[in-house]
């Protein structure tokens, strides 16, 4: 089975947007921002930049013949500031020019004047604002009012968690051409081509028809490219229809990091209360979300923090608020589980602090209250085919937990500088967006009359290898070999209306609308043949690798003869057909529904080592049992729970986005924004699937995947915290994420420093 | 405008290139412009992502070496007479070589934008090693990051190829013609030996100083990071690498060419054997590719406060050797450093060497580095120790701290303290507090002051506890 994607990558073969060849008269743009967070725009001098050598021209607002309008839940975002800047590399102006030097060089001559305004930059200074940018939500279960009374303990507390920089490796990049008839071409490395396309008609003022955008491959997207790809590519489309050339647009890597949003950090307030024997009674939160200076699709992340508050546990009775701050940084933006992490770790960090008050181990807290089948989620709806417990207890028996945990401890007893700790990490994720509206897809398939087929769907192929599952399909229903199938690129001409590829539903949606595409074809097909065969029960044919049968013996049609026949016949060859979720609702007024098609489920043992004397650590095992429903396919789908687990290690620990006090990023580099690199990959990674789970919902019985495994990645830092504890008992763990060395040095040290201060003691 | 083009003659691939072209181009805008070979990718241009990794193939002494580098930090006038491999370069026509299958079996790739980096900087190592070992195997890829995979898959992969394949032998000239056998290589590395040496017999003299000279480059893991679009618009002078020893020894007195790389320093048998512990410590030093071009005058010269090759060598007292058209000069190390980023240094001084003196046979070394991501990563602090013991007293000590300092730092006052004392933990105790007075740390991306101080205090009392195991008590220490 060739994965054509990855045959591809090996021999350098795959085409990224910048690879594509330049047409002729291609002109490169290059963007002038912001310098400061919060400020209004006196003036602009333009006269130096536009002297500079290579120079066409510089877009501002003013050039804009559309809306100067990008938001896409909210219409609160401009593409070029005219007025007022709300962050640092906020874009301002456009500069074309004939190389991307030349353009970045006449970049720094713009002058620009500046009355600066005071910034906010954390979300509970945003709050006691009042900058907003929607009104609180709360989602609530039970009565925790009442509740609390009933508790044996009650624990209050903070959590907070950091931003997260995608760094997915190729960079934002555009590609537009001016077509006749005013209209435009845009290739884009968006994960939402209907986005490009609808913003695109906004900001020119032409209509959605006019505007055709395609996508061939992403190097890497991770909700990074889900709404913030489209600024970028709206740009180069306004840089082409103002030129009438092509203009080129990629960022480099300092100015992506520069300008775009990240995952969202979150600073929450807990309260959980807990009945002697472990039960968790009651629940409430209130998350802080540092959503930056626009909305994007903020609102529709802290949803999602609302829907994961409880992460794998049944709690009765629960009350979460989620309040969108509105800051002067970068607008944050999607990020692999959206929303969802943040969640869980305000949970989890709760768990930890009950459990240290209560002088016993956090997983018997965890194992304790872990979802039963039918138990309710806040929001309504009840736990289905509930793997929770059963992803727990396989795992506990993979590492034969109660020897493990003695292993630990005897190291711990038999070494002083360097300790282990470990964490168990369960996760519960829904699959479906949360905006029902969104979960639906169409699938165009094409048979040619050599028998090949084409397929075009709404899926973008950002290295999920949702291609391959895609032909998978194609193949399977057809049943003929996988190289005769090929998916096309994503092109609004040919998927109209789309959804992005997002929320790890891409194989399911366009899968199943593919399917059903797929099906409307075959029955042409086997009906017209059927009618040449004289056979009435279309049951007796069926094809099978390549060749049509009847009552199970092959005809003389093979595949192609089959394909030949159908068309000769004047049959169509194409169809095109649509899916949508069936069953899922929300109601968005009372908090209540059947939000997700399914939930998936899985659980984790993360086991770190930390050397005490220098504060460094590494994560050595880990260890997992992921519900992956019938995996379509095994190789794709270990891939992506390997990667989602290291990218939630690293959001966990190394991977800090520090902005200075005006609000500039200072990790703006690769060699400053560190993320996991192959010596921090733990030596042991053992994935295990879960077996005999069955998923009707998903396609082909199979589970969504890209997301839920990142959030393994916050047992880490609580593997982390216990190592600490095994070093120093007493040590406050804050439950502040990213546990980066320097945390874990200060927590080990700073009480012995206040008492031995690093102040000489004796005169020698 | 500057118009400084340059002959260069090499070959890439498969195919010979003769170019007249501004000799601090980047190797990664010729290959991916000029020639349109796009597999290899741009991520970062910093050389922290290695998507931009290729081989230079070179001769030396006759034989050929291939190396991996960053492309993207790589000027073109140093590809004169080296072959240039790309990943277009290692296709094989119909299949894909052990190591891109491996990839693909193993889920070593999802987006494709890193794998050809990776698979470049392996077919580097099966090319290099003179047996494969899988630790070092996997160490070869510490200059690539992929941010989809979490490297598991490639882990797997690279231990299915050595699985597969193991070869024990250092002649070049057979390992190459193996690797064609067995279809990691195309057909054409055959002849690659003979081409060059044709290549050499004609080459153009070397580029030259002149009073237009605007940037000196040499390994350029500095300059091209900084300075990249001004240095294709720039005079520029190449140091080239000389023939001659790099790294020599005369009676104790050891000296060390200015344009030694850090794998220079690495694999050089002098180096280890005062040192038995050198590629521990280097080993995290940037990643493989920089260290094949990172020299010893260039973090020197670049001044950086945690540079790690000049806090290894003021904990030598090491003096440096300069030299311009007129006159040759000698200043210790660690008076040359004046402020942040300025030198005891003329703009037309080179740095020529650097050498060091050890006399005692019995002394104690150590190096330590902290950074936020262990390997491929700046340090937050890193120090290093030189010690003489004398009937249980501190004879001489050596001692150097980066990352808290606008310099790298001689800790002198701390070297005062800790001078004909024991090494006991009382005196270390207090050592460290004077050197707390010592330094001045700062807040940035590396760490806060507050964390640099602690860690600086744990890394000196981490050379205490690696050199004097018995005698200091970790927990009395700590
Ligand atoms: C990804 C990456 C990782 C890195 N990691 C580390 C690390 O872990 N530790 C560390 O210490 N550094 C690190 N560095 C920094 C850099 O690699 C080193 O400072 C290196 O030693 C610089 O040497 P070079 O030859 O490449 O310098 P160049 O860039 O060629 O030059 C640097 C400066 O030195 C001058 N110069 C060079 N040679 C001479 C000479 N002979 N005489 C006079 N002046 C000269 C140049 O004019 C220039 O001003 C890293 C860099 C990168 C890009
Ligand atoms: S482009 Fe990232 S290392 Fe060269
Ligand atoms: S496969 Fe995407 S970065 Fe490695």
């Amino acid at each position: 089975m060739k994965n054509y994607d990855s045959y591809q990558h090996v021999r350098g073969e795959s085409l990224f947007l910048d690879d594509l060849t330049s047409p002729e008269g291609v002109l490169h743009a290059a963007i002038f921002s912001s310098p400061i967070a919060h400020g209004l725009i006196k003036t602009i001098d333009f006269h130096e930049a536009l002297n500079s050598s290579g120079v066409i021209a510089i877009l501002s607002a003013k050039d804009i013949p559309g809306e100067n309008q990008i938001g896409g839940i909210i219409p609160d975002e401009v593409l070029l500031a005219s007025e007022k800047v709300d962050y640092i590399g906020q874009p301002i102006a456009l500069v074309i020019a004939d190389s991307y030097l030349n353009a970045k060089k006449a970049s720094n001559k713009i002058k620009i004047n500046l009355e600066k305004l005071p910034p906010i930059f954390d979300p509970r200074e945003a709050f006691r604002n009042n900058s907003l940018i929607i009104p609180s939500r709360t989602f609530e279960i039970g009565d925790v009012e009442r509740a609390w009374k009933s508790c044996d303990l009650i624990i209050e507390g903070t959590a907070d968690s950091g931003g997260q920089e995608h760094l997915y490796l190729e960079t934002q990049a555009a590609l537009a051409y001016p077509q006749e008839g005013n209209k435009i071409k845009i290739i884009s490395s968006t994960q939402s081509p209907t986005a490009v396309q609808r913003t695109t008609a906004r900001i020119l003022a032409i209509k959605m028809n006019q505007v055709e955008v395609d996508v061939t491959r992403l190097g890497g997207g991770f909700g990074g490219k889900e709404d913030q790809a489209t600024a970028w590519a709206v740009m180069a489309a306004l840089g082409a229809y103002k030129m009438k050339a092509p203009v080129k647009l990629v960022l480099k890597r300092n100015d992506d990091m520069r300008m775009t949003g990240k995952r969202h950090p979150y600073s929450s307030d807990f309260k959980i209360g807990l009945t002697n024997d472990l039960k968790i009674l009651a629940y409430e939160v209130t998350f802080y979300q540092n959503a930056g200076a626009a909305a994007d699709l903020s609102p529709a992340i802290l949803e999602r923090t609302l829907f994961h508050t409880t992460n794998s546990y049944f709690i009765p009775n629960v009350k979460a608020t989620g309040i969108s701050c509105k800051t002067n940084l970068p607008p944050n933006t999607a990020f692999r589980g959206f929303g969802g992490p943040q969640a869980m770790f305000v949970i989890e960090s709760a768990i930890f602090k009950a459990a240290e008050k209560l002088g016993v181990d956090p997983f018997e807290i965890q194992e304790k209250n872990l979802l039963n089948e039918g138990d309710e989620f806040p929001f309504g709806q009840r736990a289905e085919n509930c793997n929770a417990r059963k992803t727990w207890n396989e795992l506990k028996r993979k590492i034969n937990f109660e020897k493990t945990k003695v292993n630990i401890r005897n190291f711990n007893q038999e070494n002083n500088l360097i300790k282990k700790g470990f964490a168990l990490m369960p996760i519960c994720f829904g699959i479906s967006f949360t905006n029902t509206l969104m979960n639906q897809a169409n699938a165009l398939v094409h048979i040619y009359t050599d028998g090949s087929v084409g397929i075009s769907t709404a899926a973008v192929e950002m290295g999920q290898g949702v291609n391959h599952k895609l032909r998978q399909v194609a193949a399977e229903l057809f049943s003929i070999d996988l190289e005769k199938v090929s998916i096309e690129s994503t092109n609004t001409t040919r998927s109209a209306n789309t959804s992005p590829t997002a929320a790890s539903s891409a194989a399911d949606l366009n899968g199943k609308a593919l399917e059903n595409a797929c099906r409307i074809i075959l029955d042409r097909i086997i009906t017209n043949i059927a009618r040449e065969l004289k056979v009435d029960d279309l049951k007796r044919l069926l094809i099978k690798k390549n060749i049509l049968l009847l009552d199970n013996k092959p005809t003389e049609f093979t595949w192609e003869k089959l394909i030949q026949k159908t068309y000769t016949d004047r049959v169509s060859l194409s169809a095109q057909a649509y899916y949508a979720t069936p069953g899922i609702y929300f109601n968005r007024n009372i908090n209540k529904g059947k939000a997700f098609a399914y939930h998936v489920y899985g659980t984790a043992f993360i086991e770190t080592a930390l050397d005490c004397l220098r504060g460094i650590y590494k994560i050595t095992d880990v260890k997992i049992v992921h519900d992956f429903g019938k995996s379509l396919n095994p190789v794709i789908d270990k891939g992506q729970a390997e990667g989602a687990l290291i990218q939630g290690l690293g959001w966990m620990t190394i991977e800090e986005v520090i902005y200075d006090e005006r609000g500039k990023l200072i990790t703006d580099t690769l060699s400053t924004y560190k993320v996991p690199d192959l010596h921090f990959t733990p030596d042991k990674v053992e994935i295990n699937f879960l077996e005999d789970s069955e998923n009707p919902m998903g396609i082909f019985n199979s589970k969504a995947i890209g997301e839920p495994p990142l959030m393994y990645g916050i047992g880490g830092y609580f593997a982390i915290a216990n190592a600490i504890k095994a070093f120093k008992q007493d040590t406050n763990i804050d439950c502040k994420a990213p546990m980066t060395p320097e945390k874990v040095l200060i927590s080990l040290y700073s009480e012995s420093i206040k008492q031995k201060p690093l102040k000489i003691t004796k005169e020698s | 405008m500057n118009t400084q083009l340059k002959n260069i003659k090499f070959i890439c691939n498969d195919s010979d290139v003769e170019i007249n072209i501004h000799p601090g181009t980047t190797v990664l805008d010729f290959i991916r412009n000029t020639l349109r070979l796009t597999g290899t990718k741009e991520g970062c241009r910093e050389g922290d992502c290695g998507a931009c990794t290729i081989l230079i193939g070179e001769l030396i002494n006759n034989r050929l070496i291939y190396s991996s580098a960053n492309s993207c930090l790589l000027p073109m006038g140093h590809m004169n007479g080296k072959h240039l491999v790309t990943i277009e370069g290692l296709n094989l026509k119909k299949t894909l070589n052990p190591v891109q299958q491996a990839f693909v079996d193993e889920g070593g790739t999802q987006c494709g934008f890193c794998t050809p980096g990776f698979i470049i900087s392996l077919t580097g190592y099966l090319l290099n090693a003179n047996n494969y070992i899988l630790s070092d195997a996997v160490n070869s890829l510490d200059g690539n990051i992929c941010r989809c995979t979490g490297h598991i898959g490639i882990k797997r992969a690279v231990e299915k190829i050595l699985q597969n394949f193991q070869y024990a032998n250092n002649n070049e000239t057979e390992k190459i013609l193996l690797l064609i056998e067995n279809n990691f290589l195309p057909e054409y590395f055959k002849n690659i030996l003979n081409r060059l040496k044709e290549i050499s017999l004609s080459l153009k003299e070397e580029f030259k100083a002149t009073e237009k000279s605007k940037y000196i480059v040499s390994g350029g893991t500095d300059l091209f990071v900084q300075k990249w679009d001004d240095i294709i618009n720039s005079d520029i002078v190449l140091i080239n690498k000389s023939k001659e020893k790099l790294i020599t020894e005369v009676d104790g007195k050891f000296f060390i060419m200015g344009e030694a790389t850090v794998s220079d320093l690495i694999n050089s048998e002098i180096i280890k054997s005062i040192f038995p512990d050198i590629k521990n410590y280097f080993n995290l030093f940037g990643s493989l590719p920089i260290r094949n071009r990172a020299t010893v005058a260039g973090n020197i010269v670049n001044a950086s406060p945690i540079g790690d090759i000049t806090c290894f060598l003021l904990a030598l007292n090491a003096t440096v050797h300069l030299s311009n058209e007129s006159l040759k000069r000698t200043v210790p190390l660690k008076d040359f450093f004046k402020g942040y980023k300025s030198l005891d240094k003329a703009p037309d001084e080179l740095i020529e060497s650097v050498s060091f003196e050890i006399t005692s046979e019995k002394f104690l070394f150590n190096f330590e580095k902290v950074s936020r991501r262990t390997y491929l990563d700046i340090a937050s602090v890193n120090s290093s120790v030189y010690l003489e013991i004398l009937n249980g007293e501190i004879k001489e000590i050596h001692l150097s701290a980066g990352g808290v300092a606008p310099i790298p730092l001689y800790l002198k006052k701390t070297r005062n303290f800790l001078l004909n004392k024991k090494p006991e933990v009382d005196i270390i105790i207090d050592g460290a507090a004077i050197l707390n007075e010592e330094i001045s740390p700062i807040s940035d991306a590396r760490g806060s002051a507050e964390y640099k101080r602690l860690l600086l205090r744990q890394l000196f009392y981490a050379h205490f506890l690696k050199l004097f195991p018995e005698i200091i008590n970790a927990e009395e220490l700590l």
